[in-house]
């Protein structure tokens, strides 16, 4: 019976998170940046309805990233210098297990503040796209969640983890952009450079998950999503939270406590 | 750290077969997705200069120039003339100004303008590049008079609009006393019908004596255009024999 080991593991991190009063934290954020996105509303001269929507799902998606893989890895942080790691393999459980648990735990995490960053979104844009980029969101900071877990249980320290997840996730926003714009020189596009630095951009999108088509407030602006987009989303993010969760497991499994 | 891992075969099967299966999976799922390729239509408005400003972090040069790159995204690509006929150029214009007001230094945006989305084979597209290349020039002429330059032979030869030539050159004449001479009485070779190439190779050369083309790689952009419009004239004279 090793599925009730990995739900216990999963609900005493959902305590954790109550007991910091992570959701407070959260809460008083969202609502910094809506009373940002609303003072920006009040200046502009037109489209005030499409800037603060546009303003408050950006901000909310970045701070939603920042604050959770922020827990994530301080939380694991905090467990490994306790001791509590120790003590929980102690007893009869698998190290996978170990790991699954607290990936459930965490993704949970994500989906209630997605679901938190989504409700003010019900209020400014049709309820149809809302949910999209509500599920959207949620899946993103799904990966999220297995990046961040990844990181620091492979490099155990909270600097080199936090550099990796934020410049992971940076470019992985951008590498879309950066696909285009290494596609299209205005002059020296058969350099020998030019050919490497492309190939080398095109083989990182192979590996890298495309986070630019998760959640985009153009989805909510102009209800431009589709059920086949979030589809996709799905499927990546389905296949991207097996590939770091299994890569911190290998991790962890070569690991010495 | 290797004293610190243990064994590869302490990592159970089952991780093993996940991690490789996963990897697979994820470069193929990746591969399976289209390229991506920027539609004309794609192209939104710029956002307000002052959210950019805020989100340049205190470096709106930096950002200046990512955008440029970002907007040089939705034009060039093959088969030039289809994106650029495609292309809103109000909202093009809107980019290149919102550039221009990060980076009032920059040059690029009015090469842009004027030697790359001036090309479109559509005079009222054309027109207007050129009058953004003026209005932009009035702001500043002493460092933008090169590009108005360009725009005059632009007008002259390609909307066979001598009296917009003839503006944009006088305004240099007047406007722009650091510009060197021959650029400065640009009206003569207006006036004389000077064709389109000599025209252009007249201000290359211009350019270059006067220094003011230092970077390697325009100069090599600027000799590409040169040549492909050797190649345009000596097809469309063979195609008239």
């Amino acid at each position: 019976m090793r599925q009730p080991q990995i739900a216990t593991i999963a609900r005493f991190t959902l305590l954790e998170a109550l007991r910091t009063r992570l959701a407070w934290l959260f809460v008083i954020v969202l609502a910094l940046i809506l009373v940002t996105a609303y003072f920006i509303q009040q200046l502009a001269i037109t489209e005030s309805t499409r800037l603060h929507i546009g303003f408050s799902a950006a901000a909310a998606r970045l701070a939603t990233v920042f604050v959770l893989s922020l827990h994530i890895l301080t939380s694991m942080v905090r467990e490994f210098n306790d001791k509590g790691l120790e003590l929980t393999l102690s007893f009869d459980l698998r190290r996978s297990h170990y790991i699954l648990g607290r990936l459930c735990g965490y993704t949970l995490i994500a989906a209630v503040f997605a679901l938190l960053a989504t409700l003010p979104q019900l209020l400014l844009a049709p309820p149809q796209a809302a949910l999209q980029w509500g599920l959207s969101l949620a899946l993103e900071l799904a990966i999220v969640t297995a990046l961040s877990l990844f990181c620091i249980v492979t490099f155990t320290q909270l600097m080199p983890a936090a550099s990796f997840v934020l410049g992971f996730y940076l470019l992985a926003r951008a590498l879309t952009a950066i696909r285009l714009i290494s596609d299209t020189p205005l002059v020296g596009g058969d350099a020998l450079s030019h050919q490497v630095i492309s190939r080398l951009v095109d083989a990182l999108a192979l590996l890298l998950p495309a986070l630019d088509r998760f959640a985009q407030s153009v989805w909510l602006a102009d209800s431009t999503g589709t059920w086949q987009m979030v589809g996709a989303n799905a499927a990546q993010a389905l296949l991207y939270v097996v590939l770091l969760g299994a890569a911190a497991m290998f991790d962890f499994y070569r690991r010495n406590l | 750290m290797a004293s610190g891992e243990r064994s590869l075969t302490d990592v159970s099967r089952g991780v093993w077969f996940s991690l490789i299966a996963a990897l697979i999976l994820q470069i193929a799922w990746q591969s399976a997705q289209p390229r991506p390729v920027a539609s004309a239509a794609a192209l939104g408005a710029p956002p307000p200069v002052a959210v950019l400003r805020v989100a340049s972090l205190g470096e709106p040069v930096v950002l200046a120039q990512l955008t440029t790159l970002y907007l040089q995204a939705f034009d060039n690509q093959p088969g030039i003339s289809i994106p650029f006929r495609d292309l809103d150029y109000r909202r093009v214009t809107q980019w290149l100004a919102t550039i221009l007001e990060l980076d009032a230094a920059g040059q690029y945006p009015l090469l842009m303008a004027a030697q790359v989305y001036s090309q479109v084979p559509d005079p009222a597209r054309e027109r207007l590049m050129l009058e953004f290349v003026h209005e932009q020039f009035l702001q500043d002429p002493n460092r933008r008079w090169r590009w108005l330059a360009h725009s005059a032979i632009m007008a002259h030869h390609r909307l066979r609009d001598t009296a917009l030539a003839l503006r944009f050159a006088d305004d240099i004449a007047r406007l722009a006393p650091a510009a060197p001479g021959w650029a400065r009485q640009m009206r003569i070779f207006i006036l004389e019908g000077i064709g389109e190439l000599d025209s252009a190779k007249i201000l290359l050369g211009g350019l270059l004596e006067s220094g003011e083309i230092k970077d390697e790689r325009e100069l090599r952009f600027l000799a590409e255009r040169l040549e492909s419009m050797k190649n345009a004239e000596k097809s469309s004279r063979s195609s008239k024999k």
